[in-house]
């Protein structure tokens, strides 16, 4: 007689030499992404929402995603930012149907309970009823009917919220090295939007935000950024995690003079072009705006990665869909003060990035096709031994560190 | 030879029948120029084919995987972009795919061809609705609806994007060419990857 064994959830269990293998169910379980929302972005962790710019006056909204969730991100009356949750607090139907736009107040299609920029239940219809009858209990106190507000910092013209009254400050989140670097960019000068770019990648979203901390793929598959010079394993570069693990900088340095020029490190690039010549050499001759050559990109964990890729500077908004579905939606943006040929340059080298990006394309058909093997081998391990075992700072982009302090960061907080 | 319409035409329909028979006539001979003005604009019956052709010889283009005809299809002075409707109409100059001159078309080819990684695939373009938006001093404003579908190595098609073409067209030699060709995708999100042109 065989025992049937009762139903219960497969207990997970981190691999052996846990510090430089990572398990593939890590990409596949539904039940842990759902645990991964609770833990990061519905948690004590500041999610970005959007830019001041992209509401510049009094009812001025925009909708953004705060993990699964989609939010109001508004100007109220008083010039403040305000993040509210994009669900009627009556019967949970969607409240604001367009992606941005400009409203006194707003009201919600199905039964009209309206509120205003703060988020404060102004009136609901028959909230007295109708011909004596019906309408709502006489104690309904409207004041504890608004929507669910989000906890709100804005700094030099970007927006973040959390859902944890108690979660540290911002500037404690993201830690003196990463503030600093996020400083560098929105130094408080007014900002130019310039468009948006978004993809639906089929992936679970860490294989995107482990992209965004391994610089070793970007010597090897990214040819566009080696050949030109822009990113290359022979020019000085640093990997630093911060933050336990949480957040990520890669910071590389590029010159003219490197680039599309051989050296013992780059002949063992099969993906430099030597011989291949650009056209318009605009597309990837950026000009030192910043006064340090160089490019420094940021992941933020949970929910973006600042980059600067020559004079192209976006925000990569990453929005987790469901297990094996990650939004990647790109916000642009230039300053307001930005004379034509900058704002021609980076126009120009937006097409490095993007859905349709030189070198972005290379990650997004990489990473969807990483999401059927993980779930085709959900018990294998990868190994992420590059640059050694441990996870300090290095000097080097032929290195992994930043991948294994993320996943020693994320064990801890997710109890794996 | 030259047939005014009158602007009641698209309201009578024996007599737009009776029309399109006169023009008919006037195609079938030979050496003649046919010129048709219509009241709702200044469009003409030999144009419209002639973009017809066009659109349809640069979607069999991308469709067979040509690239190096792609550039033939624009001036040297063109711009070319895909940008979403989200974009587009908000004004924002971003585009998906911005190429500002020939030579950055060139460029995309030759990026395409030796630094780019993508998993093979097979597209089709449609193309419909062709309308001149404008016709004068040489200069055409057109659009058209594309709905590109697309086949990944080992899997059905799907619709990679829909949306317009919003063009202007010069004439240049005995051929039309993009002055201006912006790709505005209906899509909110792109499916995974742009990677070929629109």
């Amino acid at each position: 007689m065989t025992a049937v064994a009762p139903a219960q959830t497969q207990e997970r269990r981190w691999p052996e030499k846990a510090a430089v293998r990572i398990p593939a169910w890590i990409y596949t379980d539904p039940e842990l992404f759902e645990r991964e929302l609770q833990t990061f972005h519905y948690g004590p962790a500041w999610s970005y929402v959007g830019l001041e710019c992209e509401v510049p006056s009094s009812g001025s909204f925009k909708r953004s995603w705060v993990g699964r969730r989609s939010v109001i991100m508004v100007r109220d009356e008083t010039g403040a930012i305000q993040v509210l949750e994009n669900r009627c607090a009556h019967r949970g139907s969607m409240l604001c149907w367009k992606n941005k736009g400009k409203e006194s107040s707003f009201t919600c299609p199905y039964h009209h309970w309206n509120y205003d920029l703060r988020g404060n239940l102004l009136g609901l219809p028959f909230l007295r009823g109708a011909m004596g009858k019906g309408g709502m209990p006489r104690d309904f106190d409207k004041q504890k009917h608004g929507l669910r507000r989000l906890r709100v910092e804005t700094r030099n013209g970007v927006v973040w919220a959390t859902y944890d009254e108690a979660a540290p400050t911002l500037e404690t989140f993201l830690g003196p090295e990463i503030m600093k670097l996020v400083d560098r960019s929105f130094p408080g000068r007014q900002l130019r939007l310039l468009g948006y770019n978004r993809q639906l990648l089929p992936c679970n979203w860490k294989f995107y935000f482990e992209n965004s901390r391994d610089p070793y793929h970007a010597t090897l598959l990214h040819s566009f950024f080696t050949t030109f010079g822009l990113l290359r394993t022979d020019t000085p570069f640093k990997a630093v995690p911060t933050e336990g693990g949480r957040h990520g900088i890669m910071a590389s340095t590029y010159s003219r003079d490197t680039a599309s020029k051989q050296n013992e490190v780059t002949k063992q690039l099969a993906s430099l072009k030597s011989d291949f010549r650009l056209n318009d050499m605009e597309v990837v001759t950026p000009v030192d705006e910043f006064g340090d050559s160089s490019m420094i990109n940021l992941s933020v964990f949970p929910s973006v990665f600042f980059q600067q890729h020559g004079n192209s500077l976006a925000i990569r908004h990453i929005i987790p869909k469901d297990v094996s579905s990650t939004e990647l939606s790109w916000t642009f943006f230039g300053y307001a003060d930005d004379d034509d040929a900058m704002h021609r340059r980076r126009m120009k080298q937006a097409n490095l990035l993007g859905p349709a990006g030189h070198v972005a394309v290379d990650d997004s058909e990489v990473l969807a096709l990483m999401q059927p093997v993980a779930a085709g081998f959900p018990d294998s391990t990868q190994v992420i031994e590059m640059g050694g075992r441990d996870t300090a700072p290095q000097e080097t982009m032929v290195t992994e560190t930043l991948i294994r302090a993320f996943y020693q960061f994320y064990r801890e907080k997710m109890g794996l | 030879m030259v047939i005014a319409f009158p602007p009641s035409i698209g309201r009578h329909r024996a007599l737009r029948t009776e029309i399109h028979a006169l023009i008919m006539a006037a195609q079938a001979r030979p050496g003649e120029t046919l010129q048709v003005t219509d009241a709702r604009g200044p469009s003409s019956a030999a144009l419209r084919s002639e973009l017809r052709d066009l659109y349809d010889d640069y979607a069999a283009c991308l469709d067979d995987g040509n690239l190096d005809a792609w550039p033939g299809f624009f001036t040297e002075d063109c711009v070319y972009a895909v940008t979403s409707h989200e974009n587009f109409s908000e004004g924002l100059p971003l585009a998906a795919i911005y190429c500002r001159g020939l030579a950055m078309i060139r460029d995309r080819v030759a990026a395409l061809r030796a630094a780019t990684v993508y998993e093979p695939r097979v597209l089709r373009h449609m193309v419909s609705c062709v309308r001149v938006k404008s016709a004068e001093a040489g200069l055409v404003r057109s659009e058209a609806n594309f709905a590109v579908f697309e086949c990944l190595s080992d899997r059905e098609p799907h619709v990679l994007m829909v949306g317009r073409y919003v063009d202007v067209v010069v004439r240049h030699g005995a051929a039309l060419k993009f002055q201006e060709r912006t790709c505005v995708y209906d899509n909110y999100r792109v499916r995974t990857s742009l990677v070929m042109p629109v």
